[in-house]
């Protein structure tokens, strides 16, 4: 059997606001005046228990009114994207490492390096086009490792797969690092010139012996020196990672080790040589960079900087809360304390996005207040008070996004939307002067500017050269000339003035997933994307794709055999936090005691009642990739939960 | 420590075109320079984003020296070299190939071959009504794009953008010999039995209209295709992170077909199938 | 690469034959059971990326077992080698002698081309089809020459199995050839090769002295009549003294293209990039051509002294032989050879104890004419589909698998032995001042002595007709093959040489005198050359894959008509020629239309 029978769920578009008078009614229909004058009216009343969830999704102008609106006209630091779900571990360990949270690297750069590390990545299925920079470099002589539970497609293409246990990634990467180390093949020119921390970071891999890596990662020690030997030894090397990495409950840490080996092997701040994490959003990257992150301004500037501050302070003639804000993860949990009494939720979906979603849809009928903008009745829209019906940020606004490898790029309207659609820039502005600041921007233009000027990564990018060059990547800090397409190339610099902060090694500890497997939970469930489905299939559900065939758990031939299941056939799926029917697939890619899921398909399965909320303490991203489930065959004869 | 790669400075070689002199950069082609110079050639096969594989024959030029003609799309502009493009030689090789092609295939979607026909005075129907032709049926096995292979030319566009030029699924080939070739997958089996990931990435190059979206396939039969009435709009994928650029055709309002720039440095005219067709959901209206 | 595979599973017959050239799979990747290893450790990338050449011995060694091709089959072959399937299948569908459809374990494949349809091959084969119908076990199969012209009409089985079994039935009669492809091993022997050279034995012989003469199992034999005393010559005067006699003795291809050897050896050797590739085009397909097969089954040895003297001046350490699949006893005389060679030395690393190491591969075509066109041989042996590469770049250049390649067939290898045992003067003396050395010539059709002849360049064509015994009635004689051209009984004198035949205007292409004699309908040989060109175009340009097409229909409809009824499709057919004569990719395309143009314009045909 091939397929089954399934009715995906389509959604079809918000064309006017909807709003009711007690979450026990249907929506009515509403005027835009008389939703935006409830939305105004139950947001001030929340002042100082306020939280903005921004879109990475929607342009850099939209991001950068929605932090403006969270900081000037709510007065709060409380805002935060998406990008808490997946990939803030990068930002938050990159900057960590180099003061700034982008990727190194560039696309093209792939194309014209030794040997590519993919590391929890199957960047074939999720960043297909980037894989094919990817290709291009295999063709062009460079030998790429993966690094992935799972054979994906991705690791099809390796030299070598190591296929390690889930949530080993510190091991593996600390018996690398001591590999190297061993074998004299650390770049001692480049650790004493732009590091610092390096015996630190010696004792603390020092334990991590090539035997037992292998006990703890399950990959044999002669595949693990092999991956040591070939990315020291590469004169250009690129690491690239997704979230196989970053979703975990210490997703930071996990970055923070990978950043080491290119620390110790001089692999970043060259042509060809550097780090990639692979976005997962359009515009995850510029959302951050436009400040819509709890802890930064526009352009990356940190909150904590008083001369920073003060800039903004004088410019948005306003006063901005000298201390970060609250992330995503931790709203939710201020949600449960009672702390955060109201969200204005712009392009999320958390009720289905976040780990746990039973607690997050519990956390956020709590609330007092909910106002909810986007382009369709989502299952967190259903929980609003107001919803406000947006347009498609990228193909019914104008503005501007930025990529995986930092380039801002323009987006353009072209269809328009339907009904009373309205662009978030101008809903943002209207909120705005109800609350009682007067914002008049004639276009997402002028709001671009204003971020120029305040920006000065993104100062040189006029609308008009993004339209000649197809795009500039940052830093770009005048208006005639480009930046190398790699950063940090001042960490190579002989003059310590210009080599800056040194990057500090990061000091950090295994720590296996918090969801053990034992007895009742035999089961290893990793989560992840399916090439033609995106996140929550709200947008990817709509077109007829031949691939698409559901929801499954993916059991490997082995496990299938040992539960006495086949293709097709209904099983209950079991976490200690819930349980979800779901059909089995048989994937050869799987070993004995690993399942894969996505969360494409939650109104068939909701895979995210099954993972576990446990964040990461730094960047406050759950760890999706690892929970111990157990497999039953239906009917459950007895319920032992 | 690594700089950036400008590569070598290209020379500049010089070679008569059309009794003219010209100067192309050392590994132009003889159609970069007669393109540069003003000149356009007619081209089926020739790709910007393919390496050429001049299957096609209908760029083909006189070059002095040379026994037979030569393709101006693949064949490197050498110093020295005597080129003419227009000679009676030269077109009557461009007639017969139009000829040979429009006696045997579809070619009523093919951009501007009506014009060539008439510019080389082709009569295709002189083949008499008995010659052969491919007489294949559209396959539409799927809902995102129809293989009408009446309409192939056999260029090699999209198995060399399916194969190791491009997206690296190699779903597709050239199957058979001679005239009885086709582009089929493995045992010539539906698209949906195959490797196929629908990145639509052969459709792009597809120089005829063999394939196509089912959007445009279905808009034609019923006769509302319009290509005066769209708009294209350049813009940036909703989707992950990798930041496509997209260019959405656009007729009443509605997108029915995504390309990409050729030139663009993202995507060098590729996309995946949630770019190339993810597109329904801003258009499920009411 | 992440290949994506069907349902259908190889039988363990079709397993047990791919492995047999491939060795048991290392990994359950590749087919193996799955083991706890193979789940946390897979290698791939690079090398396992870099098996693609094995593809066509694995489609021969499933074909061979199986007698056909089934989907199971060919995704074990694309699993254990990393080709994709749809790859795979397109080249197993570009070879006339794959089936990837189910037919009988046993093929029967009749020559229908031109020496024998002037032989009776209709009658035989409508014959043999009436005997071997539905439930005999036997597949017919019309085929293109087999290059048994001698013995006219001739037919070839196959019967898979392991090992797979063939047996030649020529000159064929029904009764023979039923025989053959229901008991190929009962089947009489092959008459020996020396029997196709009508003039062996004889003392003036320099390319053939030895057919017929050694036994061409025996090195020993070999060694006794003069062998590898060339090859201890070409060390003592070291590669760049080959490659000057060679150029000094004005050798030039054999093939059909009269490129000057010398040349390409000095342009190979002298190219930077390695490694150097030596290639032996022994894929003998030109109707009416049997020579390189004679040659290669009667004095096997020569040819591998031959080419490794070549590959030693070109400064390559390996050479592929790419032989004809329809040659089922040259390559088990050429198998042995090899063998024999190694087993002393005279190939592998320390040949001669020379410090020169070489050694040589055999690699069969499957059934494609296409496939003796140089770049689609390389192509082919490279596991792709054999088609033609546009040139430049040369294979000089870049070659087989992108390196400097020496292409060389098999006359033309053969005659460097004369070359260094008698010297580049004494072998220049031969022939003419411009057509230097021996000339192999097959001569078939109206004759009473067919076979291969070696006359000195410059004999002239009623020389060499006379040699063989021409028959009365003399219509016409073919020159060069499908890709050559016709010319009148009253022009015997044109002189054997290039020059000769170029200032006559017409070729001597490979080699090939076909007589016919006035009962062979010329219009209905000339369609059959046209079906040839139609079936052997690889259908890459539409110059070739259209054009060979338009020229058949025209030719069908002009069958039984002349003057001005046929006017007008003449006229159609001299445009399509030109344009395939001037826009095709290669050879095939080009030479497409000269037989036909001949027979217009110098027998008169249609008049």
């Amino acid at each position: 059997m091939r397929k089954r029978d399934r009715t995906p769920k389509t959604y079809t578009r918000l064309e006017y606001p909807l709003v009711r008078d007690s979450r026990d009614e249907p929506f009515r229909r509403a005027t835009w005046d008389e939703a935006l004058d409830r939305a105004a009216r139950g947001l001030g009343a929340a002042r100082g228990a306020f939280g903005l969830f921004s879109c990475a999704r929607a342009t850099n102008e939209m991001n950068y009114v929605a932090q403006k609106f969270a900081r000037v006209v709510m007065g709060t630091n409380n805002v935060d994207s998406c990008n808490r779900t997946c990939h803030a571990p990068s930002v938050a360990g990159l900057s960590a490492a180099f003061g700034s949270g982008g990727g190194t690297s560039s696309y093209g750069e792939v194309e014209h390096t030794d040997l590519i590390v993919m590391w929890g990545s199957n960047a074939r299925f999720a960043h297909p086009i980037f894989f094919q920079h990817v290709l291009k470099g295999i063709r062009n002589g460079a030998r790429m490792y993966a690094v992935d539970p799972r054979r994906t497609s991705t690791a099809e293409w390796a030299e070598s797969w190591l296929g390690l246990n889930v949530g080993t990634d510190i091991p593996m990467a600390h018996a690398i690092g001591r590999e190297i180390i061993h074998a004299g093949l650390a770049n001692h020119a480049f650790i004493e010139r732009a590091t610092t921390g390096f015996e630190e970071y010696k004792q603390l891999v020092e334990p991590w012996t090539l035997s037992l890596a292998e006990k703890v990662t399950g990959v044999p020690a002669a595949a693990i020196r092999e991956l040591a030997h070939a990315y020291a030894r590469a004169e250009r090397a690129q690491m690239c990672w997704t979230l196989g990495i970053t979703e975990h409950h210490n997703g930071t840490d996990n970055v923070r080790a990978l950043i080491n080996l290119s620390l110790l092997t001089g692999h970043v701040g060259r042509f060809g040589s550097g780090l990639q994490p692979l976005r997962g959003q359009n515009n995850v990257q510029g959302g951050g960079d436009m400040g819509a992150i709890p802890n930064r301004l526009p352009g990356f500037q940190d909150i904590l900087d008083p001369d920073t501050r003060l800039k903004f302070e004088s410019a948005w003639d306003t006063v901005i809360q000298p201390h970060y804000g609250l992330n995503l993860t931790e709203m939710f949990e201020a949600m449960e304390e009672g702390t955060l009494k109201a969200v204005y939720c712009i392009g999320e979906n958390p009720a289905q996005s976040e780990a746990d979603s039973e607690q997050a849809v519990r956390r956020m009928r709590a609330l007092d207040f909910l106002v909810v903008q986007d382009i369709f009745l989502t299952k967190t829209a259903e929980l609003a008070d107001v919803v406000l019906p947006a347009t498609a940020g990228w193909a019914e606004t104008e503005g501007t996004t930025t990529n995986s490898e930092r380039r801002v790029q323009r987006v353009r309207r072209a269809v328009i939307p339907p009904g009373e659609a309205r662009e978030d820039i101008d809903i943002l502005c209207d909120l705005a002067s109800r609350l009682g600041h007067e914002w008049k921007y004639a276009d997402s233009e002028a709001v671009w500017n204003e971020l120029r000027s305040m920006s000065p990564d993104h100062f040189g990018m006029t609308y008009g050269r993004l339209e000649e060059l197809q795009g500039i990547q940052w830093p770009c800090p005048d208006t005639d000339g480009l930046e190398p397409t790699y950063l940090h190339g001042r960490l190579w610099a002989s003059d310590p003035a210009e080599r800056g902060r040194l990057a500090p090694f990061g000091l950090v500890q295994h720590d296996p997933p918090v969801d053990l497997t034992d007895e009742d939970y035999p089961i290893r469930l990793t989560t992840g994307r399916r090439l033609d489905s995106y996140n929550t299939g709200v947008q990817s559900g709509s077109f007829a794709s031949p691939l698409r065939r559901g929801e499954y758990v993916e059991l490997c031939p082995e496990d299938a055999e040992h539960y006495g299941v086949v293709v097709g056939e209904e099983v209950q799926v079991s976490s200690r936090r819930g349980a979800v029917v779901a059909p089995v697939w048989i994937d050869p890619a799987l070993r004995p005691g690993l399942a894969f899921m996505t969360m494409h398909f939650p109104d068939e399965v909701d895979t995210n009642q099954l993972t576990i909320e446990e964040n990461c303490p730094i960047a406050g991203t759950a760890e999706f990739k690892a929970s111990a489930i157990r497999i039953e065959k239906l009917p459950v004869a007895t319920h032992v939960r | 420590m690594t700089v950036t790669p400008l590569g070598i400075p290209r020379r500049l070689l010089e070679f008569t075109l059309d009794g003219e002199p010209v100067r192309a950069p050392e590994g132009s082609t003889i159609l970069d320079a007669c393109r540069s110079a003003g000149k356009d050639i007619p081209t089926l096969c020739q790709g910007d984003t393919l390496t050429p594989k001049n299957a096609c024959r209908v760029c083909v030029v006189e070059v002095e020296g040379s026994r037979t003609l030569v393709p101006a799309c693949s064949r490197k502009a050498e110093a020295g070299m005597q080129v003419q493009t227009d000679t009676e030689r030269a077109r009557h090789s461009r007639k017969i190939v139009l000829e040979l092609l429009a006696s045997s295939v579809d070619l009523s979607t093919t951009p501007e071959v009506a014009g060539w026909l008439k510019e080389y005075e082709a009569k295709p129907d002189r083949f008499g009504p008995d010659a052969a032709r491919l007489n294949e049926e559209p396959k539409v096995d799927n809902d995102l794009y129809v293989r009408d292979y009446d309409k192939c030319i056999l260029c090699y566009k999209c198995v060399d953008a399916c194969g190791d030029q491009w997206q690296n699924t190699f779903a597709i080939s050239v199957v058979g010999r001679g005239f009885d070739a086709r582009i089929a997958v493995e045992h010539d089996a539906p698209l949906t039995d195959s490797a196929c990931v629908y990145c639509g990435n052969c459709i792009e190059v597809c120089p005829t209209g063999a394939l196509s979206f089912k959007s445009e396939f279905d808009m034609r039969a019923a006769g509302t295709w319009d290509e005066a009435a769209q708009t294209e709009t350049t813009t940036v994928c909703a989707y992950c992170g990798v930041g496509c650029n997209l260019t959405l055709h656009v007729q009443d309002n509605e997108i029915v077909k995504v390309t990409s720039p050729h030139d663009n440095p993202v995507t060098h005219g590729n996309l995946c199938i949630k770019g190339r067709f993810g597109y329904q959901h801003v258009q499920n209206r009411d | 690469m992440d290949l994506h595979f069907g349902d259908s599973k190889p039988t363990d017959e079709e397993r047990a034959a791919v492995d047999a050239l491939l060795g048991p799979p290392e990994s359950s990747w590749e087919g193996a059971d799955r083991s706890d290893a193979d789940l946390r450790w897979a290698r791939g990338g690079r090398e396992a990326r870099e098996r693609r050449d094995l593809l066509l011995p694995g489609l021969h060694a499933v074909n061979d077992r199986i007698g056909w091709i089934s989907e199971g089959a060919l995704d074990y072959l694309c699993r254990r080698l990393t080709v994709p399937p749809a790859e795979a299948y397109g080249v197993a569908t570009f070879y006339a002698m794959f089936s990837v459809k189910p037919r009988p374990a046993t093929v029967l494949h009749v020559c229908t081309d031109l020496a024998c349809a002037a032989a009776g091959a209709s009658e035989l084969c409508a014959g043999v089809e009436a005997r071997l119908g539905l439930g005999s076990g036997v597949g017919v199969e019309r085929s293109p020459c087999l290059g048994l012209c001698e013995r006219a009409p001739a037919a070839l089985a196959i019967k898979a199995g392991d090992p797979v079994r063939t047996a030649v039935s020529a000159p064929a009669t029904v009764e023979r050839a039923v025989l053959a492809a229901s008991a190929p091993d009962s089947a009489p022997e092959e008459p020996s090769a020396a029997l196709a050279v009508p003039q062996a034995g004889r003392a003036e012989l320099v390319l053939l002295s030895r057919v017929g003469v050694v036994d061409p199992a025996s090195l020993d034999d070999y060694r006794a009549h003069g062998g590898y005393t060339a090859l201890r010559q070409a060390f003592a005067i070291g590669p760049a003294g080959v490659i000057r006699e060679v150029t000094d003795a004005g050798l030039v291809g054999r093939g059909g293209a009269a490129f000057p050897t010398g040349r390409k050896w000095q342009a190979t050797a002298s190219q930077p990039d390695h490694p150097h590739y030596l290639v032996c085009n022994a894929d003998e397909s030109e109707p009416g051509t049997f020579k390189d097969r004679v040659v290669m089954e009667g004095d096997p040895y020569s040819l591998v002294e031959a080419m490794t003297i070549a590959a030693y001046a070109v400064g390559a350490h390996k050479g592929y032989l790419y032989l004809r699949g329809e040659y089922p006893r040259a390559l088990q005389r050429l198998e042995h050879a090899i063998g024999q060679a190694r087993a002393r030395g005279l190939l592998g690393d320390d040949i001669l104890g020379q410090g020169y190491a070489f050694d040589i591969e055999i690699r069969r075509g499957a059934g494609a004419y296409i496939c003796g066109e140089e770049t689609a041989l390389f192509n082919s042996i490279e596991g792709y589909r054999g088609e033609p590469r546009s040139k430049p770049p040369f294979p000089v250049e870049k070659g087989l698998f992108g390196k400097p390649t020496a292409e060389n067939n098999v006359e033309t290898l053969v005659n460097v032995l004369p070359i260094l045992t008698m010297g580049a003067q004494a072998y220049a003396a031969i022939g003419t001042g411009k057509s230097t050395g021996p000339k192999l010539f097959c001569v078939s059709g109206s004759v009473d002595r067919p076979g291969i002849y070696e006359l000195p360049f410059g004999a002239t064509l009623g020389e060499l007709l006379d040699l063989a015994g021409v028959r009365k009635r003399l219509r016409a004689v073919l020159l060069g093959g499908a890709a050559g051209g016709f010319v009148r009984p009253d022009e015997l004198d044109i002189p054997l040489t290039f020059e000769g035949t170029r200032e006559a205007g017409t070729t001597l292409g490979s080699g090939v005198v076909l007589a016919f004699d006035d009962t062979v309908p010329l219009p209905r040989l000339l369609l059959r050359i046209a079906e040839f060109f139609r079936d052997e175009s690889c259908g890459q340009c539409v110059p070739c894959r259209v054009g060979t097409v338009r020229q058949e229909e025209a030719l069908h409809r002009i069958v039984e008509r002349t003057g001005a009824d046929a006017a007008s499709d003449i006229a159609l057919l001299r445009e399509v020629g030109r344009a395939m004569k001037d826009a095709s990719i290669c050879g095939l395309g080009q030479t497409a239309w000269n037989a036909v143009e001949s027979a217009i314009d110098r027998l008169g045909a249609y008049e």
